[in-house]
């Protein structure tokens, strides 16, 4: 591929040996006192400058890592070319080729585990910042009106339900309508997006983007249905019978908030991030009463989190801005173990949230009333490593305190939600409860029945669940394909439909 | 978006609704709920359903007018729309041939209980039902209890209809007449918690229905997690119907009052501009069958 030609007012490419040299440009934030108090995003975003300078530094590895290194292998090298052309909206259809989703992926990826994760150029400065450039062509194509979505083949004359909104079901819907297929969406709650709305709060991800990228797909075609509850309003045996629908991709998320199992847990003042989000995110609880949902007070109080995920992260700086007059994240190892977003833990830390690593609560403190006033903890050290790797956390013996606290958060993790599968005869699991899928097809125990997403894995990231989403579609596509061929059914999808997995890498 | 068909008082503060949501009524079993949200700016509330019917399609659902939502779900007539409704959630009642099954129902407790009642009834369970209420006005559906019940006894507080007292007055009474093998008592807290120690000592299986404070109602929010035999049950996936034997019931009253404040700061802002929330309900789109 020829070297593009630059637009006007860019500086002339460094070679190589010079790019090594540049300096990663900072994503531009907002003041990190101001940004506590309200739920605006905190990131600002590049500008067209500040993104030509960072592609710039693009090495165009003939063998580029970042594009494995992301779970639906965007073609980084491609769409950072397009962006040094100047050629944003050209830079965003190309992510969309395999990411329907870029203006989200490019707010709440873990990009420093994926695709920055194997850039050359952290050997030397820091690794390119492919979010922060994916996030502003994302941007650019919605703020411009120049978003073009992909051409839509003749119908294949098959329909696929999926099961649950979030990113695995959007990613798969937005590759079945692209072969062919009619796909209908069936989301339990009132708003379509699953985790992308109720669990990510505004400041992080505002839900006008969750929309517009739910609209995109609208226009492509898929249909979305609110309020039904599959397991429990339609059955798996429905939706393949009655409802006509020739496969269903169930990825209904994982569900069931985990607790402590402490004394006190049932203390007015303890609730599940979940909950916490679930309310202020999906119910505008922070608008309240304009908004009829509550949400505990936090105004004037102390509130801390247990745990050191993205969503511990999301649920003590959402206290924050509830107005929190102290915020704490208690986190059984240390910072290095904790497996949030960098990019979080840098912002929660010059939001003012105070980190208090290697604690672990150990019974909860209520009054007369019920209500939590206090966490007794216990001090941690690290000892040798665990299964997943990290070191494990070793309570110091005698080490117990008391944190005073009118609110706490329980971030522990999920475990499966078993209305799906406890309503689908031969439906298999897991020893966990999660659906058994194959790795490869995502196949499920029942013929024309995939799964996907945390419900296989358990809770992970949203990418994560993007990247099943997209591996299920290609398998559905096969399924439908070689099925219509031994139905003999007139399929003129079936020519229609590209060859899906094997040009998808 | 869900039309209403049908709304009528069946006391003060207490309506009964059928509302058009074919694919619930058709799965819904007895003890099942639904969650309900009103406006674009509502709280997502559990509501029982006490009736179904398969054939028009629609649910019934009985509300007492407490907090800011039933209030103002209590002034919707037909024509109006829920916007959104999902269900039937939660595990059914277990329904069985137990033999002699006592059902009570305190306040708008009987609604819920109305359903497994008529089912007990048709799986030929012999029925005694004690229907509770604070005062003669409040009581609703004791002709349709009684028609499924083979014997009906109705207690007010105040003692301004039927028999003057408590419920568990006249459940101690039918225990010590007769061979109960297994109580439903669905009502105020402190009138499950009474009637679970009533039974406890004799060793008769009780089960109770519970109202925690839920949001999403499918399991993903563990905001209305009750302490059931020691250990974290949630009453919208695991429940809502538990033994009460077994039910922390200070918990769950404690857990009850969380949002209390903010419960009442909503009502009071409702009923002081009630055309604000009034604006945002939908009408019925037109082609509602009758």
């Amino acid at each position: 591929m020829s070297t593009p030609t630059p637009v006007p007012g860019t500086p002339v490419r460094p070679k190589p040996s010079e790019r090594m040299k540049m300096p990663r440009q900072e994503m531009p934030a907002r003041d990190a006192v101001g940004r506590g108090h309200d739920f605006d995003e905190v990131n600002l975003g590049f500008d067209p400058t500040l993104s030509l300078a960072e592609a710039a530094r693009c090495l165009e590895c003939a063998k580029p890592t970042c594009m494995h290194g992301c779970p639906v292998h965007v073609d980084v090298r491609a769409f950072v070319r397009l962006v040094l052309a100047g050629d944003f909206a050209g830079a965003a259809a190309k992510i969309r080729e395999d990411n329907v989703l870029p203006a989200v992926t490019g707010r709440v990826c873990p990009q420093e585990d994926q695709c920055e994760g194997t850039c050359l150029l952290a050997k030397r400065t820091a690794p390119l910042a492919i979010g922060h450039l994916e996030r502003f062509v994302a941007d650019w194509e919605r703020a411009t009106g120049t978003v073009s979505l992909p051409k839509i083949p003749p119908p294949s004359g098959k329909r696929v339900a999926i099961v649950g909104s979030g990113p695995a079901g959007l990613a798969a819907a937005g590759d079945l309508v692209q072969r062919g297929h009619a796909v209908r969406v069936f989301e339990a709650l009132h708003e379509i997006g699953g985790v992308l709305v109720y669990g990510i709060p505004e400041f992080r991800l505002p839900k006008e983007i969750v929309r517009e990228e739910v609209e995109n797909l609208r226009k492509m075609g898929v249909e979305f249905e609110t309020n039904v509850v599959v397991g429990r309003t339609l059955t798996v045996d429905e939706l393949l019978g009655e409802e006509g629908f020739d496969a269903v991709f169930l990825a209904v998320g994982a569900g069931l908030p985990r607790f402590l199992g402490i004394p006190g847990e049932h203390l007015i003042g303890v609730c599940s991030a979940n909950e916490l989000l679930t309310r202020v995110n999906l119910m505008k609880a922070y608008l309240f009463p304009e908004y009829d949902e509550p949400v505990y007070e936090c105004r004037g109080k102390a509130v801390a989190v247990v745990g050191g995920g993205n969503t511990a992260l999301d649920a003590i700086r959402t206290a924050l801005r509830l107005g929190a007059r102290e915020a704490t994240l208690i986190y059984r190892r240390s910072e290095a173990e904790m497996p949030a977003r960098a990019e979080e833990v840098h912002h929660a830390q010059q939001e003012g949230i105070r980190f208090l690593t290697l604690t672990d609560p150990v019974e909860l403190l209520g009054n007369d009333k019920g209500s939590l006033v206090a966490a007794r903890c216990r001090r941690m050290e690290l000892g040798e490593p665990d299964a997943s790797g990290r070191r494990r956390p070793v309570p110091i013996p005698g080490s117990d305190f008391e944190i005073p606290l009118d609110l706490l958060i329980i971030a522990a993790g999920t475990s499966a939600n078993p209305v799906v599968q406890s309503t689908t005869p031969g439906l298999a699991t897991d020893k966990r409860g999660y659906i058994a899928a194959d790795p490869e097809t995502l196949a499920t125990s029942r013929h024309g029945v995939f799964a996907g997403g945390d419900i296989v894995t358990g809770g992970a990231t949203v990418i994560l669940a993007m990247g099943a989403g997209r591996k299920a579609a290609a398998a559905i596509d096969q399924f439908l394909v070689s099925a219509s061929g031994v139905g003999g059914r007139s399929a003129p999808a079936a020519g229609a439909a590209p060859s899906g997995p094997a040009d998808r890498g | 978006m869900f039309p209403i068909v049908e709304a009528r008082f069946l006391a003060p503060e207490i309506k009964l609704f059928r509302v058009q949501a074919p694919r619930v009524a058709r799965r819904r079993l007895p003890g099942q709920f639904v969650i309900v949200r009103l406006h674009e700016h509502g709280e997502r509330i559990p509501l029982t359903i006490a009736d179904s019917s398969a054939a028009d399609g629609t649910v019934t659902l009985i509300v007492q007018g407490i907090g800011k939502t039933t209030k103002l779900m209590n002034r919707l007539e037909p024509g109006d729309a829920v916007l959104d409704l999902a269900g039937p959630l939660g595990k059914p009642s277990e329904v069985e041939r137990f033999g002699t099954v006592a059902v009570v129902g305190g306040g708008v407790g009987a609604a819920i209980a109305w359903p497994t009642a008529v089912a007990f009834h048709q799986a030929g369970n012999r029925l005694l039902t004690v229907l509770g209420a604070r005062t003669r006005e409040l009581v609703i559906l004791e002709p349709e209890l009684a028609a499924v019940s083979d014997r009906l006894v109705v207690t007010t507080d105040d003692g301004s209809y039927g028999r003057p007292g408590l419920v568990t007055g006249v459940l101690a009474e039918l225990m010590a007449a007769e061979r109960i093998d297994r109580v439903l008592a669905i009502g105020p807290v402190p009138m499950m918690r009474a009637v679970a120690e009533l039974t406890r000592p004799l060793g008769v299986k009780t089960i109770v229905s519970l109202n925690s404070i839920m949001v999403d109602g499918t399991g993903m929010c563990g905001g209305c997690r009750v302490l059931v035999a020691g250990s974290s049950q949630f009453a919208c996936v695991d429940g809502p119907e538990f033994d009460a034997h077994e039910v922390d019931f200070t918990a769950l009253a404690q857990r009850n009052a969380a949002y209390r404040e903010a419960e009442q700061a909503s009502l009071a802002a409702f009923l002081a501009h009630p055309e604000r929330d009034l604006c945002r309900i939908h009408a019925a789109p037109l082609e509602v069958p009758s």
